[in-house]
């Protein structure tokens, strides 16, 4: 038994559960967790021998919506939430006569890519609390001997590509003509630069860009590949696997084939055809271009807005038209390389701060405007701040609140890319300022992309009028690139009103809500399991740090073992050290989805010895009678706080209550 | 004497030094190593000794000393002061009374896009400003194929292609692709206008060659920017000019290290419209061991006999170009870019291309109606017949005009106009684009739809990748399509040779008037 966390103040009352795990209790879950590998409810439903109560419960979910069925037939053996949330799926009822198997099958290929709602308790609003300072996520580091396995894990794996180099160059010397200068033509890729491909990433590239086919919903269908020359090429074996999936920028789960946004998309094909055929400014500008344009200024709370047909091209010529010579640029350190490539282009100076600290972003710019431009020292003519709403790879938001205060003293202008945080954050899914209940006339551009939450493909950029007249003229995707297709344009639209409640109403609210509870439980869950996770409690992309470079395939070999999608991502598109898992959660998932991430998350995390939270960053156990939160600050202050190890069961029974108050 | 006296001296000096430097602890091991790696070449030592003395400097130098040394020293009063006194530009400056008519008159099309097109007044006019050369906007088959595939695939692919955005429909569109140009591999891009200004930068890199054509277009120039490669021009089309440029660089480079070098330039010019002597440029290319970069934005799916661009026009083993870039969201009418090459160079793409690597994978149904709209244009090569045959009496109709010249190349089915020099001279016309934009108008007044050719104003002063002396003629354009019937095209070719005559010729008066 550990030592009572809270043993230094005055209560002596026993820990309520055993913190660290005996292995009998683990084997026994495990043996119950393996229930949920079975298969997903696509096969569930035609080959589990409980198809008459699971069709069965399918008629009583179409009758009855407050009261929806769990799909994981196999499920019921235990009990996962809370008591009363899985009382009803325990006990079948046969009352209705089983629908006809074509409708069971239409039923399961809808809920393969959303997920029927669990229980009326799985929702929670996104939203900051009003008044409550801004707090940076405390990011956890690993005790220093992973580290230091990782910097020699890194050595170890640069050693043996030399060695390997070495040889290979001088007795398969035709596996690296590509490397060297050929009959009068350089190379192609310089030897240096390739070495970290060749021997690094080569080595798992089987856990990237793998095909799938269909919908990337709840779940996802993988095609399967094999490797005969050590991941150079790949060959697809013919089959398929369905995973779980957290993988897709999926976030309100309008991947879908079916429903009101397909329907539309439909029409909006028969009617439109497949391209506006031409440039925006020429005669690629349609009818539904405008009604699509005047929807996203609505829905994100700008006088005017303007789309294009890539989000990545949205940015990568966007400062051209807001900044030149002699404005300066600031850019969070960790902002997406559209940002940096559209960035670089402008001809504007280039400042950087570290990532979402407002202190050394006031340094900059108190630095920045007392000096002014470099060498001159005339004044800067505009200074223009990017952000990204949410971060991609961090799962961090963006500190607004502390943007803005620095915003009214420094009067610069500020650019927020709210490519992952649009539809994702804010209680009706209009992003950070949304979030945090700011007015969006506080931010001068407002950008994002259609690609992630609305299902659909393209970017926008939404401000005052007159920025978009401008922009309209001088913004170079609008000028040159192809207009967005009339198809894509119709997920937007029909999406966008979906979510403000135009179309199918309440089905927006439940989408937010729905993603916003995933969100925290999820979090939180792993958080408790014992793992490092970064970013903002209700931010939907939810990092799981690895940092041992061996563990990034292991994680992603395991856990697609266990029928699950995942990202991982190492060095380039983080620091060298702090290779992650990444999650995405979706609306799209049901909270059973998630417990099955989670056993495997147990499992897997105790394979690869991932459990190595300290405590500092939240997954507490559950306060004593008589501790009160500021206590257990004052304990964290001092440093006396324990490494949340909780086993499976605790976090699944808890997780869906501790959601709705503020995580610890 | 002088001499064995100042060396004994130093010999004594020599050993008290050594003796005491035996005394400092690990004297021995450094002593050891200096020796092994002496080797019996003393210049190697000192250079040796002058990294340890440079990492040293390196190591303990503070951070940004050069940064420091230049900026005045301020008091937190005196920088709170400046920063109340400074007041930043407006974000965007006052648009121009040209830039608001050009928002106000931007046509909008209510309905599909279309042979004939209802605009936001509610007139119902004939389109000559769209990509829809075939009309494949309209083909039934291709909507029924892009239904099938939403109710299997949805809208988007939800993420980037190498986390889980690849679909099997990509792959088979890839391959099509290749296989339609007969060439080994394809990567697709998501949107055609970011495609070259990515590929570009993921293989040519600082300190690597690219020469280019002057009138390469906008996004080539944003590709050759971003490169950071050196960069040399040649004269628009002017294949002596390429191989006086690339000797010139030849003679530069004889002494130097071998880099990378590149030959960038376009199929169809998007800028002029004309056609690129590619036979010429491959020669070229070979003799001086450059890899060729080839934009065929507008030339695939127009040129050639049954639309495989400008190595079937010109008869040219498309395997001689590196990197073939191209379009599916022109004549295509889908969506997206792509490039493609040997599998090194796609593989290498799928890693490096930052649009391809940074951005979400194309809609899958727009990848289908690439494939199938391939294939249709494979199948059917009278599609390309009728299209030049419209192009040709279009062009027939525009020859009589004397004021406009058509700078496109013969099959082009682009025509950009622009005002002929002399009448240029002779009327003292300053603001062409004004022109330009009128004679549009004209054109629409009389139900024919053109777009004048317009550019993104450029930062004045962000030019080093801005070839010197070239400037684009201000155009109109006319898209000729197979969507009209021969006579709507002459009659048409006819509407906008008399709108360019009232507009250019009122000019006159009132210049006379001026004089
Ligand atoms: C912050 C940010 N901006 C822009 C983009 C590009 O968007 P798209 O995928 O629509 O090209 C992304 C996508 O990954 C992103 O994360």
């Amino acid at each position: 038994m550990p030592r009572n966390p809270f043993s230094s103040s005055s209560v002596t009352a026993p820990i309520p559960i055993e913190a660290p795990r005996r292995p009998s209790s683990s084997r026994n879950t495990a043996a119950k967790v393996a229930q949920f590998f079975s298969s997903s409810p696509k096969t569930a439903y035609s080959l589990s021998p409980h198809t008459t109560a699971s069709a069965s419960l399918l008629a009583t979910q179409e009758q009855n919506n407050a009261r929806t069925f769990s799909p994981s037939v196999s499920l019921p053996t235990i009990s996962l939430s809370t008591a009363t949330a899985d009382k009803l799926s325990d006990t079948p009822t046969m009352l209705f006569s089983p629908p006809s198997p074509e409708a069971a099958r239409k039923l399961a290929r809808q809920h393969a890519q959303f997920g029927p709602l669990g229980h009326a308790s799985h929702k929670f609003v996104s939203q900051h609390p009003k008044g409550a300072p801004v707090e940076d996520p405390v990011e956890d580091e690993p005790p220093y001997y992973y580290l230091l396995t990782t910097y020699i894990s890194y050595i170890v794996l640069i050693l043996f590509g030399h060695v390997r180099d070495f040889f290979g160059k001088r007795f398969k010397e035709h596996n690296y003509k590509h490397l060297k200068d050929q009959n009068g033509y350089a190379a192609l890729n310089s030897d240096f630069d390739n070495f970290y491909i060749r021997r690094l990433k080569m080595r798992i590239s089987d856990c990237f860009a793998r095909p799938f086919t269909g919908v990337p919903g709840r779940f996802i269908t993988l095609l399967d590949r094999v490797s005969d020359d050590f991941n150079l090429t790949f060959k697809l074996t013919g089959t398929q696997t369905e995973a779980l999936n957290m993988s897709s920028y999926n976030y309100l789960g309008f991947a879908q084939s079916e429903g009101p946004c397909a329907d539309a998309v439909e029409d909006s094909i028969r009617r439109y055809g497949m391209s506006a055929a031409s440039s925006r400014v020429d005669a690629g500008t349609l009818d539904i271009h405008a009604d699509v344009e005047k929807l996203v200024a609505d829905f994100v709370g700008k006088p005017s807005a303007m789309i294009f047909s890539m989000g990545y091209g949205t940015n990568s010529t966007a400062f051209s038209a807001l900044v030149s010579k002699g404005c300066l640029l600031i850019s969070d350190e960790l902002n997406h390389a559209s940002i940096r490539f559209g960035a670089r282009l402008s001809g504007a100076v280039i400042g950087m701060f570290k990532h979402n600290d407002m202190g050394d972003l006031e340094r900059l710019l108190r630095e920045q405007i007392s000096q002014g431009q470099p060498r001159t020292h005339r004044p800067w003519k505009k200074i223009l701040v990017v952000v990204e709403g949410l971060y991609s790879m961090e799962g961090t938001m963006c500190n607004l609140p502390g943007l803005l205060e620095l915003k009214h003293i420094y009067k610069f202008n500020l650019f927020i890319d709210e490519a992952h945080s649009i539809g994702a954050l804010g209680p009706k899914g209009r992003g950070v300022c949304d979030y945090f209940g700011v007015d969006t006339s506080e931010v001068d551009i407002l950008m994002g992309t259609l690609t992630k939450s609305f299902g659909a493909n393209g970017g926008y950029i939404a401000a005052e009028k007159h920025v978009i007249d401008k922009l309209r003229t001088a913004h170079a995707g609008s000028v040159y690139g192809e207009s967005p297709a009339p198809p894509v344009l119709m997920q937007i639209s029909s999406s966008l009103r979906i979510i403000a409640g135009d179309l199918a109403p309440g089905q927006g609210e439940e989408r937010l809500q729905r993603l916003a509870f995933n969100s925290r439980y999820l979090r939180l869950g792993l958080k408790r399991l014992g793992f490092i996770i970064y970013g903002q409690d209700d931010s939907p992309i939810i990092p799981l740090m690895l940092y041992n470079p061996a563990k990034i395939p292991a994680f992603s070999h395991e856990m697609l073992r266990r029928k699950i999608a995942i990202v991982v991502v190492g060095y380039p598109a983080t620091p060298l050290v702090s290779s992650r898992a990444r999650f995405c959660v979706s609306a799209a998932h049901t909270k059973d989805d998630l417990d099955r991430l989670l056993a495997a998350c147990d499992e897997v995390g105790d394979i690869l010895q991932l459990k190595f939270s300290s405590g500092i960053a939240g997954g507490a156990i559950p306060l004593l009678p008589g501790v009160t939160r500021e206590d257990e600050k004052e304990l964290k202050k001092r440093g006396i706080v324990q490494p949340p190890r909780w086993p499976l069961e605790e976090v699944l029974k808890r997780g869906v209550k501790d959601v709705q108050s503020p995580l610890r | 004497m002088d001499i064995h006296e100042a060396y004994a001296l130093l010999n004594q000096t020599a050993e008290q030094l050594s003796t005491r430097f035996q005394q400092v602890p690990g004297s021995a091991i450094l002593l050891r190593y200096v020796k092994s790696s002496y080797q019996n070449d003393p210049v190697r030592s000192i250079v040796e000794l002058g990294l340890f003395l440079f990492a040293v400097r390196y190591l303990l130098a503070p951070r940004y000393s050069t940064h420091k040394s230049k900026a005045a020293d301020l008091t937190e009063e005196e920088i709170d002061e400046l920063v109340e006194d400074w007041t930043p530009e407006p974000l965007v400056a006052p648009p121009s009374e040209f830039e608001a008519a050009e928002n106000e008159k931007r046509p909008i099309i209510i309905g599909p896009t279309g042979p004939k097109v209802k605009l936001s007044t509610g007139r119902t006019v004939s389109n000559y400003a769209s990509y829809n050369f075939f009309n494949f906007v309209a083909n039934e088959m291709l909507k029924e194929r892009a239904i099938q595939v939403l109710r299997n695939y949805g809208v988007g692919a939800c993420g980037p292609p190498n986390f889980y955005g690849t679909q099997d429909v990509h792959m088979d569109a890839e391959r099509d692709i290749a296989k339609f140009l007969g060439m080994p591999a394809c990567i697709v891009y998501a949107q055609a206008f970011s495609t070259i200004s990515s590929v570009i930068p993921a293989f040519s890199k600082r300190g690597d060659i690219i020469v280019a054509d002057k009138a390469v277009n906008f996004s080539i120039q944003k590709g050759l920017e971003i490169s950071r490669s050196t960069i040399r021009w040649y004269e628009h089309n002017n294949m002596e000019d390429l191989e006086r440029v690339l000797e010139k660089v030849n003679k530069e480079m004889a002494k130097k290290a071998l880099t990378r070098r590149f030959i960038v330039t376009e199929g169809l010019f998007e800028n002029t419209g004309d056609m690129v002597d590619l036979p010429k440029v491959i020669e070229l290319k070979q003799r001086f061991k450059y890899r060729l970069i080839l934009d065929e934005t507008n030339s695939f799916g127009i040129l050639g006999r049954s639309g495989r661009g400008i190595t079937e026009h010109q008869n040219v083993d498309p395997l001689s170009v590196d990197m073939l870039v191209g379009s599916l969201s022109h004549s295509i009418c889908a969506g997206g870019g792509f490039c493609t090459g040997s599998p090194e160079i796609v593989e290498h793409q799928r890693i490096s291309g930052s649009a391809y690597v940074f951005s979400a994978a194309l809609p899958a149904m727009l990848a289908v109606t690439a494939s199938e709209t391939i294939k249709l244009l494979e199948g059917n090569p009278d599609l390309l017949t009728s299209l030049r045959e419209n192009v040709k009496v279009f062009r027939a109709q525009m020859e009589k005009s004397e004021y406009v010249r058509c700078t496109s190349a013969q099959d082009n089915p682009i025509c950009l106009y622009v005002l002929r020099k002399e009448i240029i001279a002779e009327k003292g016309i300053k603001e062409e684009d004004r022109v330009m934009a009128d004679i549009v108008d004209e054109c629409l007044a009389n139900g024919v739809l053109v777009a004048r050719v317009k550019t993104v104003p450029e930062p004045p002063a962000n030019g080093h990748s801005k070839p010197f002396g070239w400037q684009n003629e201000p155009a109109f354009k006319v898209c000729v399509t197979i969507g009209h019937s021969k006579k709507e095209v002459e009659k048409a070719g006819g509407v906008v040779r008399q709108a360019v005559g009232k507009v250019v010729g009122r000019l006159k008066k009132e210049n006379r008037f001026l004089s």
